[in-house]
């Protein structure tokens, strides 16, 4: 059994499943952070990023810098309002292992290289995305997100992927447009963003467009992917829709999800 | 400034080759007209603000009418005759455009004298736009000679990006006081793809603020208080990219911004933009910022962040000679072209920094009348924050050795999240100590002639000027190339793309009174 007290041997206390921060000591607790409060440089903002420091349970806590921002370059440096801190400290929390729980996705987070030689390898043929937005949604912000090369928060759009064959249809593109192209095109997946929510057009839309591919193709329709700031990512079967990705979705994201979803399993070699 | 001794029979070379290249562009220039190119004239014609009577939101009186015109008469004789035209029998631009509104306006194309009366009416109204644009220039001039430049080179350039404008201001404010001499404000997502400006004072951008003439004007006369304030002129800028470049840049001329981001290829390859809409756009928009006395900042890169630092360190100098190219043929001198470039080769490659000292002085070497846009890393950026501060710190110290003209501050938290106040002011308090500390030593720095920088810049150049000697090859030059995917990245072809049903062939009496001013410049200068 684990001692479940204070560690004191030296080194990792591997099997412990109470741990506590290490500076460079085992069990020390120690961490260090920072943060800025509207208030200007001196001992009373000293004296409140402590006050700060101990409501998080650092305590005993360190300030070991403290600077008034704005300062040093400008006229304005002896009016600053802010002062920025570095602290130092003890944090008396303890971690419980036993009662950490990872929520894991289903599917692993890949990046570009890993998504393109996944479907090089074992789909051995590129993948063919179409994408749009429906009905009288002109919002076209979440697909191009999510599909120009430019992309969203720091990753690239789904046109960056090279085994990723990518058309971007746009705005205001009607159901049967959609499914006339997705069969033209052999795509194996269909992105639709929504944005527009008046008296849920977007449920309203989705329902339409599963209802249109499902009558139009059946069993071989193209995946279905759905997205928008106010989906509700648990609706997918409700809305008879394969995916529906929430806000903030990234186009990594996506993009592994659909060699999830679409990639044969690595066979067991 | 530049150490390097280039093959000047190398550079002479890229430049006929890059004018090669861009021919075609700068044909299709005085082939097609856009619907923006002709909302822009309208603007600088004074027309402003939106159709109230519209149920879905704004849609400005400038798009209104060019739609009417299209619709009535085409777009192929420019909205100049048609509009100055109906206006012949008295009213002014607002109240035609109400007409418009109304479903009341009629259009015909003038011929004989009443076309010759519509088009020295349409000089006259566009003329005064242009005007105002002059005046501009002058008063930036003269607000210049005041407050005076920033102390040294480079300009430190910030972005601010709230979405609120009345947060942007003090933001921006604070920014100035603590060492930034230019501001950029970011547009909030997708607004390079919205056919049309929005109006007014805006406070519900997502990721940035939306390009309008009045957050223009707000902003310019914020900063114009802090530069009175700090005995220093404050720069403004922001972006004439996408749809509507051509209007972006009129009112970027009209409120006085400073520079503002122009590259004739990023709306094509990263916007999925349609080439002939971006080429004719990116045309008309440079014509003006020519004559605003703007500097413009190029997208290179950009490149980077999507392809490899080194394998591809070459598409970057390619980029940056046809910008040039493009930028002199409207007009652009050289001390206008803020050519853009980026520190992002990958840190733990071998030699990195030397590579990027051979990159960073191969631009200097080849533009040294440009000040360069220098860009600190960002795909290399990860959650890592000091090692983050490190990088940035060297970012600092090549743009400082290499004599980089414009370095945007790198953020520690880039890729983590937006700015906070405390990091915008660490990266200042970065850049501050890298200049103080060795802001001239590129006073003795010179790379050995034959060692690893000398031969790399030259290794690139040589690149470079094979990947021209591509594109030069295809008949349609770089609107071929385009298609042919032959920047590595994505394949664009001229019939793709958003915005294409916004291009018009124009017709043989085709008016178009800014292009005739402007040009009428161009050619005397």
């Amino acid at each position: 059994m684990p001692d479940k007290g204070q560690n004191r041997d030296f080194g990792p206390s591997e099997g412990a499943s109470v741990v506590r921060p290490y500076g460079d000591t085992t069990g020390d607790g120690m961490v260090q952070t920072s943060f800025t409060l509207p208030v200007p440089p001196g001992p009373r903002a000293d004296g409140a990023a402590l006050q700060l420091a101990q409501k998080m349970g650092i305590e005993p806590a360190m300030v070991v810098h403290s600077a008034g921002i704005g300062s040093g370059g400008g006229a304005a440096g002896d009016s600053a309002a802010f002062t920025f801190f570095v602290v130092y400290g003890s944090v008396r929390h303890l971690v419980d292992l036993d009662a950490v729980h990872v929520e894991e996705r289903p599917y692993p987070l890949l990046s570009p290289g890993e998504v393109n030689a996944a479907v090089k390898t074992r789909l051995r043929r590129s993948l063919v995305v179409l994408g749009a937005c429906i009905g009288t949604d002109a919002h076209t912000v979440g697909i191009d997100a999510i599909l120009n090369l430019k992309g969203f928060a720091g990753e690239k759009g789904l046109e960056y992927y090279r085994e990723l064959q990518v058309a971007n249809l746009g705005a205001q593109v009607s159901v049967p447009e959609l499914v006339h192209a997705a069969r033209a095109r052999k795509a194996d997946a269909v992105l639709v963003s929504q944005v527009v929510t008046q008296r849920d057009a977007h449920l309203r839309n989705t329902r339409e467009l599963a209802g249109a591919f499902r009558e139009a193709m059946g069993e071989s329709r193209p995946l279905l992917v759905v997205g928008g700031p106010r989906f509700d990512p648990a609706m997918a079967a409700d809305l008879g829709v394969d995916k529906v990705f929430g806000r903030g979705t990234t186009p990594g994201e996506v993009a592994s999800y659909l060699v999830h979803a679409l990639v044969p399993e690595e066979e067991p070699s | 400034m530049s150490r390097l001794q280039l093959d000047q029979a190398l550079v002479a070379r890229a430049r006929e080759l890059a004018a090669r290249a861009a021919a075609p562009v700068v044909d299709l220039a005085a082939t097609y007209t856009t619907v923006s190119v002709e909302r822009a004239t309208l603007r600088l014609a004074g027309l402003t603000g939106t159709d109230p009577l519209d149920g879905d939101g704004e849609v400005p009186w400038v798009n209104r009418v060019v739609d009417a015109v299209r619709d009535q008469v085409g777009l192929e004789h420019g909205v100049a005759l048609p509009v100055w035209h109906a206006l012949g029998s008295g009213g002014t631009l607002q109240d035609l455009a109400e007409q418009v509104g109304a479903g009341t306006a009629r259009f015909t194309v003038p011929e004989g004298a009443a076309a010759d009366r519509a088009r020295e009416a349409a000089r006259a109204a566009v003329g005064a736009g242009i005007a105002r644009i002059d005046a501009n220039r002058a008063r930036r001039e003269e607000l210049v000679a005041t407050h005076g430049d920033p102390p040294r080179r480079p300009w430190i350039y910030l972005i601010v990006a709230t979405g609120d404008i009345h947060e942007d201001i003090p933001q921006a404010q604070a920014a100035a006081r603590a060492g930034a001499d230019v501001i950029a404000v970011i547009r909030s997502t997708g607004q390079s793809l919205l056919d049309y400006v929005p109006e007014g004072a805006t406070r519900t951008g997502y990721a940035g603020t939306y390009a309008t003439q009045e957050n223009f004007r707000l902003m310019r006369a914020a900063l114009d208080d802090v530069s009175a304030e700090l005995g220093r002129y404050v720069r403004l800028t922001n972006y004439a990219s996408g749809l509507c470049m051509p209007e972006i840049a009129v009112l970027a001329g009209l409120e006085r911004l400073d520079m503002m981001l122009n590259d004739a290829m990023y709306g094509i390859l990263f916007r999925d933009i349609n080439p002939h809409r971006t080429f004719v756009d990116q045309r008309f928009s440079r014509m003006v910022h020519a004559r605003a006395g703007i500097i413009i900042n190029t997208g290179e890169d950009n490149y980077l962040t999507t392809a490899d630092a080194v394998d591809e360190a070459h598409t970057v100098t390619v980029s940056q000679l046809l910008n040039e190219r493009l930028a002199h043929e409207a007009g652009l001198e050289d001390w206008q072209l803020g050519l853009g470039h980026a520190f992002e080769i990958d840190p733990a490659v071998p030699e990195s920094f030397r590579l990027e000292l051979a990159h960073a002085l191969l631009a200097r070497g080849l533009f040294p009348d440009a000040p360069l846009k220098w860009m600190p890393p960002t795909k290399h950026m990860t959650g890592d924050v000091f090692r983050g501060y490190l990088l940035d710190g060297f970012f600092n110290l090549a743009g400082a050795l290499t004599g980089q003209g414009i370095l945007l501050v790198g953020m520690m938290t880039e890729a983590v999240v937006t700015p906070w106040l405390s990091d915008r002011d660490l990266a200042l308090r970065n850049v501050r100590y890298v200049l103080e500390a060795a802001g001239n030593l590129h006073e003795d720095f010179a790379p050995q002639p034959g060692g690893f920088i000398d031969r790399r810049a030259h290794t690139v150049l040589t690149e470079a000027v094979e990947l021209l000697e591509r594109i030069a090859a295809h008949p349609q030059g770089l609107i071929q190339a385009i298609a042919d995917g032959t920047f590595g990245i994505t394949k664009r072809s001229p019939d793709g793309g958003k915005g294409l049903d916004g291009v018009v062939r124009k017709a043989a009496d085709h008016f178009d009174p800014a292009t005739e001013l402007l040009t009428r410049e161009v050619s005397r200068a």
